[in-house]
């Protein structure tokens, strides 16, 4: 049961030009919770700051102002505080062919995780563990998969693969980066499908960011739209999709592709 | 039915590598005049090298086996580019079918400003063009696709992502071609940029009256701008027919896959049931526990 807060969050960038100096607001003022078991959309275009709130979270970025609790703590700077929030809060990258290494098999991008989280495990353990993850990601044959290195993988595998290092900490929350994006249109849904039965499973918190109107709705419970760093429309799904009350949300609504809108057309 | 522009007769494409790998397999086409075809398929489905194929821009181990892409120019005259030389070739690139590129916005040469690329077009095609018609017809072509003629002396990294296609886009458009085909030329932009280069694109077909050969694996994109639409897999064309025919009765199991694959934005919930684990759709992504090689 984890709750993962943010508030009044901003991250400001100096840019220089030559000898002067400007400041970009990236982030400006972003809130919100996510509880045990929801799904939150950050939705908005790309330069709109969502992956920014992103290395927030992952305390990759320091935030200029606001705070970021995990379970109404105030997150640790350093030390074991900060190990534990790591281990709670994991990432799924948006390029599964960049995100894992080449040069190591599946069973040792799993492995890896599995040992800094619980350093006296045996080996058999560990290995134990690494086949259950892979079967809990649907990789089966999992002792045949472990073995592979993903070049061997299709991205869609590999992304699974990305998905079983994320759950291999037992974390409590999940920062999914546009995790289906790259991957080929008729196993995108597969993959969010076993995303969101994964997260029912263990109740996860899950971030999900993305540029796809279409999946944030029906992936997740509220859906937050950003625009120019800041949250211009949050409200549960549907009503965001279906009755937008932001001008941006309904630009955005409008520009996604939408084959019912010709079809009214033809028919007319 | 009017004439087509272009006729794609049986045309294959092998990479002559070890196996060999057929990437298009005996492709059969009919492009009309002035319509917007779509040809929808998957990362690996031979969509790319059937339109590298169409221009005879393969480049060894690839090789067209079989087949020919004739041309039907508006005077009456048949082009079978298969029988061009070098020389008329690259005369008839560009001037009569053009290409957008996929990753257009990296297809710029960053050392050359783009007034410089784009009379590279009009030197080589339009000798006889002097100076100063040449710079007024590329400040047009900008301005035709929306921006600034001021940014003829600007670099390519000094543009944005939408505005270099947009160039690339203008690019394609200079000679007046019949025929353009764009591989994929939206997909690395955003979906707002997206949409308005869409809208710029039918806008000048309107004006101009030229084909469209688009390629993406983006069905419903696909679904709202088309005329007709091919769906190729593993270097067939598993179905071809009127957009509003593939959306609303498709024929072929790929077809109906492919649009199962994306969840309607403002129509019901449909077979996308969050959390229920639907085996089926990672079925078709499974580990192939035989083949210790390349899966995808």
């Amino acid at each position: 049961m984890t709750t993962l807060e943010a508030h009044g969050l901003s991250k400001e960038y100096r840019l220089r030009h030559g000898l002067r100096t400007s400041t970009l607001r990236a982030v400006d003022d972003v809130g919100f919770t996510l509880g045990h078991g929801r799904t939150v959309a950050l939705v908005g275009q790309s330069g709109s700051g969502k992956s920014t709130v992103a290395k927030l979270l992952l305390q990759l970025e320091r935030p200029t102002s606001g705070e970021i609790l995990l379970d109404s703590e105030p997150v640790a700077r350093r030390g074991a505080g900060l190990a534990r929030y790591r281990r709670t809060v994991q990432m799924i990258f948006q390029d599964p062919f960049a995100s894992l290494n080449p040069f190591h098999s599946v069973e040792h991008h799993l492995a890896r995780p599995i040992r800094l989280h619980h350093p006296a495990m045996t080996d058999a353990d560990v290995r134990r563990r690494v086949l259950h993850l892979l079967e809990r990601v649907r990789l089966t044959p999992a002792a045949n998969v472990a073995r592979r290195r993903p070049h061997e993988l299709s991205g869609g595998q590999r992304q699974r693969v990305a998905i079983a290092r994320a759950l291999a900490p037992e974390p409590g929350v999940l920062i999914a980066d546009e995790p289906v994006s790259m991957l080929d249109v008729s196993i995108r849904l597969g993959v969010l499908n076993l995303l969101a039965t994964l997260q029912r499973e263990e109740d996860l918190g899950v971030l999900y960011i993305t540029h796809d109107l279409a999946t944030a709705r029906h992936f997740s419970d509220e859906i937050l739209v950003m625009y120019q760093g800041r949250i211009v429309e949050r409200g549960p799904a549907d009503d965001v999709i279906l009755r937008p009350r932001h001008e941006y949300t309904r630009t955005l609504a409008d520009a996604a592709p939408n084959p019912e809108r010709r079809l009214g057309e033809l028919r007319r | 039915m009017t004439r087509p522009v272009l006729t794609i007769e049986n045309l294959s494409v092998d990479y002559l590598v070890d196996p060999p790998v057929h990437a298009v397999k005996d492709v059969s086409l009919t492009l009309r005049r002035g319509e917007v075809l779509g040809l929808a398929g998957e990362s690996g489905c031979g969509k790319s090298t059937l339109a590298y194929g169409i221009v005879r821009l393969l480049k060894p181990p690839a090789m067209i086996t079989s087949g020919r892409a004739v041309f039907h120019s508006p005077e009456g005259h048949d082009i079978d580019w298969g029988d061009l030389g070098p020389e008329d070739l690259r005369a008839a690139r560009w001037d009569k079918i053009s290409m957008v590129f996929q990753g257009a916005m990296n297809s710029l040469n960053p050392v050359i400003s783009i007034r410089d690329q784009f009379e590279d077009i009009f030197r080589t095609h339009r000798p006889a063009l002097r100076r100063r018609e040449r710079r007024d017809r590329c400040g047009d072509l900008l301005e035709r696709v929306g921006v600034d003629r001021a940014r003829l002396n600007s670099y390519p990294h000094e543009l944005s992502g939408g505005m270099r296609q947009r160039v690339m886009i203008a690019m394609a458009m200079a000679l007046e071609p019949q025929i353009m085909i764009m591989d994929e030329p939206t997909t690395a932009l955003d979906v707002v940029v997206q949409r308005e280069i869409l809208r710029e694109i039918s806008r000048l077909r309107g004006e101009l009256g030229f084909a469209v050969v688009f390629i993406t694996h983006d069905l419903p994109l696909l679904l709202e701008i088309s005329d007709r639409i091919a769906v190729m897999r593993q270097g067939e064309i598993v179905e071809l027919g009127d957009a509003l025919d593939l959306y609303t009765d498709p024929r072929h199991d790929y077809t109906r896959q492919l649009l199962a694959s994306f969840p309607s934005l403002t129509g019901e919930r449909g077979s996308f049931v969050r959390g229920a684990l639907d085996d089926r759709l990672l079925a078709l992504d499974a580990i192939d526990a035989g083949a210790a090689k390349e899966t995808s």
